[in-house]
């Protein structure tokens, strides 16, 4: 076998093996939790005996870990379970917020990731001259602020006193495309903000750690420009930890916006995640947080494979 | 009267220094250097580290590496002083009409790139070729280089093929644009010498076959004797003498040339064995953790008290390993390891503390095998303290004595490693080992790392300490000129098996083995013409290129 492949394929199940665990981790905590789904349901009023009965309705009498296979078992085939407090099927109610918050995460996504490797390249070829100076600064200072204040701010000028963007990220599948964008402006803005600090500081060490190589020189040394000599051979060899970094902040716009569509009441995961902790909602939130484990996984195994198939020496064997 | 390639007058050039604890200041490393270099002709810089050759040879394409600047005088190539050149047209000259071979091609190829598209990647972005021509041209240099399969090899990328070919790859890299000069920086030091006299001989048959001058940057006289026209000898930024190569080989006038063409003069009379063997390894076969195939087959060798057993071998022949088997680093697959009469357990973890202190080890690299946030004094106090108990005066004294013995005196204590030149180092590391009163040294190639007047120095420390403190030492080596100034008994090696055992003068005399032949008769000798000889007499194939 390629040892690639072999390396591929070790990490693959690796991955499966990791959401496995990640599975059992949510279930077991929320186990682990004073009080149960009957329990929420009925409130602290209710007599032990309508509590038994319920428990048997939902199947709650069974042992935890039959619970867990069974759950398993149906997130295996697609069923994520009924939430109790509106009696919907989580898999279609989750359908259209995931989506919300993929979308939003993904023209984040798409301002941001471009951005923050041309500033690092941009940084790089102006080391420790101001234009590496001003963008080093005014990313850490975006990466300092809290993103909700961030937001606030952002609504207070731009929404409210120049009247540019709404306030508040409404969007609806009736909506066209440019309008949906129109509407979720400022939470790109907030997130483009916040990830691209990160990204950018280390695209800039991953590159300026490859400029001191001997090739560097040898480039330098046939008589290509800076930037052709950052583009053409430090950055080849810088993808892999870039790419590390880029993912864990791919992940970080899928699973960590919570705050950010709170903050303009946009309809993604994010809301529904919270409103379901508060309500003691426990299907929804096990649900939540095996996608977001699923999200986080395959992002964090994307940037592994690509770091293997980056290495030429893995890709090219003896 | 055709006028000079390369001309160069009153050329300084300095840079900044940071010491430790001190404000960073500006120096001089090279103090007004002339000279000529005429089209078509090889000029061989020579000196020890820190003598500016590399420097000065990248000066001649405008480039400072690091934080060097060229500070004063003029560079003249093709009738212009480039240093009054714009960038721009400094590009246009690096990689066009001067072009750069550096020591370690391994690390001077881009790694995510084939080899074909950096060969050709100055010749096209100076517009000498297009694409399809430059891989043309490729071919044919890789073809005169003596690289296999020539038509394909570009395809490769620098990890797919061995440190020889890349070097050879290197040297193509640096014809193909058709320079009028060549830097060469060193490009066979980093090669085994058994590859690096074949390099030797291609790059020599390239520059004569397309015309092209070059400078040739070495510290090793005997090789630059087999290319250049004219040497410059060079030290501490200055220059000492410039002749012809018949000159400054055959009739050297400073006192400084006289010591470069004479070292490894050390005359070292063998001494036979005596007495019960300090070390006796017997049928050792070893192989690392994880792979298939024995490093070590077989190996039987004795050392006695007092004396030194030199191994020799290429990069792979497996004395390194033959070094860690017997300090335990990897525990044998089979064979007996005795030392002072008794065996040692195959795992360095269960050896009781007078095993441990009776047998030592000095590096190649003193610089990685010393804590740099330790001083002197620290360093050789440790083993006082850890084998011997010793504290405050008694410790205090003992350090002394030691530094006495490896003639750093007084005022070397409260420094740190990074206060130290390169000889110094490695000084402190043989007082650390000697601080344990060993049976045993371990030396691994503890002066390939320096240069020949100070590796020489290093050498005479060693036979010294080992007449006032009777220590046998283990020496392994790749250079061949060391095994004669220090060793009594030699292992040759060769592909992880002893080819040739025996006293120092039985295993230097013929008749020798294949192997032992190709290996002797690679050492550049201090001869014109001695490259064309070896290579008619040759009974073997190098196996590294």
């Amino acid at each position: 076998m390629h040892p690639i492949l072999k390396l591929v394929l070790q990490r693959i199940a690796l991955g499966i093996l990791l959401l496995f665990a990640a599975s059992a981790m949510i279930f077991g905590l929320t186990e682990a939790l004073p009080g149960d789904a009957a329990q929420a349901v009925l409130g602290q009023g209710a007599t032990e005996e309508a509590l038994a009965n319920l428990r048997r309705e939902m199947g709650l009498d069974q042992p935890a870990i039959t619970r867990y296979f069974q759950w398993l078992g149906g997130i295996v085939q697609g069923d994520l379970g009924t939430s109790i407090t509106n009696r919907l099927d989580i898999a279609t109610s989750i359908s259209n917020r995931l989506g919300n918050t993929l979308f939003l995460a993904f023209w984040a996504a798409v301002f941001s990731v471009p951005l923050a490797i041309f500033l690092g390249l941009l940084a790089v070829r102006y080391q420790n001259r101001w234009p590496d100076k001003v963008i080093s600064g005014a990313t850490l200072a975006t990466i300092s602020i809290p993103e909700f204040l961030i937001g606030y701010v952002l609504v207070y000028f731009i929404a409210v006193q120049l009247g540019w963007f709404a306030p508040l990220a409404l969007i609806s599948d009736s909506m066209s495309l440019g309008q949906k964008l129109h509407a979720i402006a400022l939470p790109v803005i907030v997130l483009t903000m916040v990830v691209l600090a990160h990204m950018m500081r280390m695209t800039r060490a991953a590159i300026l750690n490859v400029m001191q190589s001997a090739y560097i020189e040898t480039a330098e040394l046939k008589g290509l420009s800076t930037f052709n000599v950052i583009r053409k051979h430090a950055f080849p060899n810088a993808i892999a930890p870039i790419v590390t970094v880029v993912m864990l902040n791919l992940a970080y716009l899928v699973v960590g916006v919570v705050v950010v569509e709170v903050v303009f009441v946009y309809p993604g995961m994010g809301q529904y995640l919270v409103d379901a902790v508060v309500k003691r909602d426990v299907p929804v939130v096990l649900a939540c947080g095996v996608i977001f484990a699923g999200i986080y996984i395959s992002l964090n195994l994307i940037a592994d494979l690509v770091s293997i198939l980056a290495n030429p020496r893995l890709r090219h064997p003896k | 009267m055709t006028e000079p390639l390369l001309k160069v007058r009153g050329l300084k050039i300095g840079a900044t220094v940071y010491p430790p604890g001190e404000k960073p200041r500006d120096i001089e490393i090279v103090h007004g250097v002339d000279f000529d270099l005429m089209p078509g002709k090889v000029l061989g810089l020579i000196g020890e580290s820190g003598a500016g050759k590399s420097t000065i040879g990248l000066a001649s394409m405008a480039y400072g590496r690091g934080g060097v600047k060229i500070t004063g005088g003029e560079v003249w190539v093709n009738g212009r002083d480039i240093l009054k050149s714009s960038l721009k047209d400094i590009r246009k000259l690096r990689g066009g009409e001067v072009t750069y071979v550096s020591q370690s091609a391994a690390a001077s190829f881009n790694p995510a790139k084939q080899i074909m598209e950096q060969v050709t990647e100055a010749a096209i972005l100076q517009g000498k070729f297009s694409k399809k021509d430059a891989e043309a041209r490729a071919v044919e240099l890789f073809r005169k280089l003596g690289l296999p399969d020539p038509e394909n090899i570009g395809r490769r990328y620098p990890h797919q093929v061995s440190g020889g070919q890349l070097q050879r790859c290197m040297t193509a890299l640096a014809l193909c644009p058709e320079p009028d000069l060549v830097v060469f920086d060193e490009p066979t030091t980093a090669l085994d010498v058994t590859t690096q006299i074949d390099v030797l001989a291609a790059i020599k048959d390239a520059i004569r076959d397309t015309g092209v001058a070059a400078l040739y940057i070495t510290h090793d006289l005997a090789v630059v004797a087999q290319v250049s026209d004219d040497i410059m000898v060079l030290k501490m930024g200055d220059m000492v003498e410039y002749g012809a190569t018949d000159q400054i080989i055959n009739h050297p006038r400073e006192d400084y040339t006289k010591a470069l063409v004479s070292v490894r003069s050390i005359e070292h009379p063998e001494k036979s064995p005596a007495g019960e063997p300090v070390l006796k390894c017997e049928h050792i076969t070893a192989r690392y953790k994880g792979t298939q195939f024995d490093v070590l087959h077989d190996v039987n060798v004795e050392l006695y008290p007092g004396q030194t057993l030199a191994v020799v071998g290429e990069s792979g022949s497996g004395k390194s390993t033959l070094a860690r088997v017997i300090t335990g680093l990897l525990p044998p697959r089979d064979g007996k390891i005795i030392f002072d009469g008794r065996e040692l357990t195959p795992d360095l973890s269960s050896r009781p503390i007078d095993d441990l202190r009776e047998l030592q080890m000095i590096y190649q690299m003193a610089d990685t095998a010393m804590n740099p946030r330790q001083t002197v004094g620290t360093i050789i106090g440790r083993p006082l303290e850890f084998y011997f108990g010793l504290k405050g005066e008694a410790k205090q004294k003992r350090i002394q004595e030691l530094l006495d013995e490896i003639e750093l005196g007084k005022g070397f204590q409260d420094r740190y490693p990074a206060e130290l030149s390169g000889g110094q180092k490695q000084r402190v590391c043989i007082a650390r080992a000697l601080a344990a009163k060993p049976k045993l040294i371990i030396c691994d190639e503890v002066t390939s790392a320096l240069d020949p007047l100070v590796a020489d120095g290093i050498l005479k420390l060693l036979l010294e300490l080992q007449k006032i403190e009777d220590v046998a030492y283990l020496f392994i080596t790749h250079d061949l000129a060391t095994v004669r100034a220090i060793a009594d008994s030699i292992a040759v090696m060769y592909q992880g098996r002893v080819q040739r055992y025996g006293g120092k003068t039985e295993v230097l005399t013929p008749p020798f083995d294949d192997y032992t032949d190709l290996l002797l008769s690679s050492v550049p000798e201090m001869k014109l013409g001695w490259l064309e000889d070896v290579l008619a007499n040759r009974k073997m194939e190098s196996a590294g290129n």
